[in-house]
């Protein structure tokens, strides 16, 4: 073993952080890379499903609201993608492995956002199962990603309250508005359960992961949390889990609940989600048409003050033609 | 097999057969990248909080903003080029920082003074 890798293995036991810089074994590397850019991916598309509600929002609250969320999940995606880079990736390439299909992104974002009641269930269940996951990732052993998980969480509460309240307000509304609750949840509960992915003993590479601290808890750990939170959080609400397996173990001072539909897991994975297909057009649609803008940018930065060290004798003076012309013009 | 991990964060992603390394082509017609730092509040130094892409500096001051301060997180920000920052290494045992391994005497409490002297 080297010294390098004795270093490393030494930073992980003491529970301290491997920053950019650091050696690190190359498998780590693209474990990394695989979780933050995928993470990224899934906050980008996670605009999606209630981004088609903010033209049609019931009131300007609502709007505001669901607008800032939808903002802040942009957000977390830049923030990662950020990360993602200290490992030698490159956000365009990223973008570009997602539109191509070649990286993924949560199989949540693949169910369609039928009602404005699904906009609270997404913040509270979806949003939800993602705290339980990201919670403990505050300690990655990755510093830059742990960082930009202390900043997402934070927000991530936000999105998970205005669900409920939203929830809340509809439960206390007509029956017809406590139905559209009702079957929202209905449809995401089991869904937000595959958040989690496999069980454990389908899992191979947890173990690995564990030891490098980048995951703390195993998938089946984090499902469990996250049912025996929802529970009581349902009930006062007034909806009920769609699970009849569902109830209290009083032996293992947990809930115990109904198998998981793996095949679906695997299809919507594999692509045959009810939306798919629409997701990543979708995000290559923004791609493409955005492409004359960067373009342009970058040809306009090239002519003024950014590219000051290619013209001789310019700099940040102002002295450089580009900058002097637009003087002259305003 | 293919292994999903669950701490991708929003829910479950695969980690096999999983590309990573990045397509040149691509990375050639990228803006440049540039490093984000924050001043919090008056009082405070700036923190470095993130990178982005921009055109030019100008625009990559506009997406800090809207980026990193969505919620009044700050005062003040600096963005530098990527490119232009020269780094140590991080790494803790590295020599470049041994000078100051062995200087305890550049520490206050280096120095024994009895406890019954006043205001030291």
């Amino acid at each position: 073993m080297t010294s390098l890798e004795t270093h490393f293995d030494e930073t992980i036991e003491h529970d301290r952080r491997i920053e950019p810089r650091d050696w690190m074994p190359d498998a780590y590397r693209k474990t990394m890379i695989r979780q933050i850019a995928q993470h990224a991916h899934s906050e980008i598309i996670g605009m999606q499903p209630e981004g088609t509600w903010i033209t049609r929002a019931p009131s300007l609250r609502r709007k505001a609201i669901l607008l800032a969320k939808v903002q802040d999940e942009a957000g977390h995606g830049m923030y990662l993608y950020s990360a993602a880079e200290t490992l030698g990736a490159d956000r365009a390439d990223l973008t570009d492995k997602l539109i191509h299909g070649r990286q993924k992104y949560s199989s949540i974002f693949n169910y369609p956002a039928l009602s404005y009641a699904d906009v609270g269930v997404i913040g509270w269940l979806v949003d939800g199962a993602a705290i339980c996951n990201q919670v403990p990732l505050c300690r990655s052993s990755y510093g830059p990603y742990a960082r930009a998980m202390i900043r997402i969480c934070k927000e991530e509460s936000f999105h998970q309250r205005q669900g409920y309240e939203l929830l809340m307000t509809m439960m206390r509304g007509t029956q017809a508005q406590r139905a559209m609750v009702q079957e929202a949840t209905n449809r995401f509960w089991w869904p937000s359960l595959m958040m989690f992915g496999p069980p454990d003993d389908q899992s191979p590479n947890t173990e690995q992961s564990m030891a490098w601290g980048i995951k703390r808890h195993t998938n089946d750990e984090l499902r469990q949390r996250f049912v025996d939170m929802s529970v009581p959080q349902a009930e006062k609400l007034g909806v009920t889990l769609p699970d009849a397996e569902l109830r209290w173990n009083d032996e293992r001072g947990r809930h115990d609940f109904g198998a998981v539909d793996w095949d679906e897991f695997m299809s919507v994975v594999k692509g045959n989600g009810p939306c798919n297909a629409q997701r990543v057009a979708h995000r290559k649609s923004a791609q493409d048409e955005g492409a004359w803008v960067r373009e342009a940018a970058a040809a306009h930065a090239a002519k003024s003050r950014f590219a000051p060290r290619m013209v001789a004798g310019s700099g940040l003076s102002g002295t450089n033609p580009g900058a002097n012309k637009r003087g002259r013009t305003a | 097999m293919t292994d999903f991990s669950a701490e991708g964060g929003h829910g479950a992603v695969p980690m096999n057969g999983v590309p990573t390394a990045p397509d040149p082509e691509v990375v050639r017609s990228d803006w440049p990248l540039f490093e984000v730092f924050l001043r919090g509040k008056r009082g405070l130094n700036h923190v470095h909080v993130g990178s982005l892409h921009a055109a030019d500096p100008q625009m990559a001051l506009y997406h800090a903003r809207d980026l990193y301060t969505r919620r009044n997180e700050g005062v003040s920000i600096w963005v530098v080029a990527a490119r232009d920052i020269t780094a140590s290494s991080p790494d803790e045992k590295d020599p470049f920082f041994a000078p100051s391994g062995d200087k305890v005497y550049r520490h206050p409490t280096f120095y024994e003074i009895p406890d019954d002297v006043p205001h030291m």
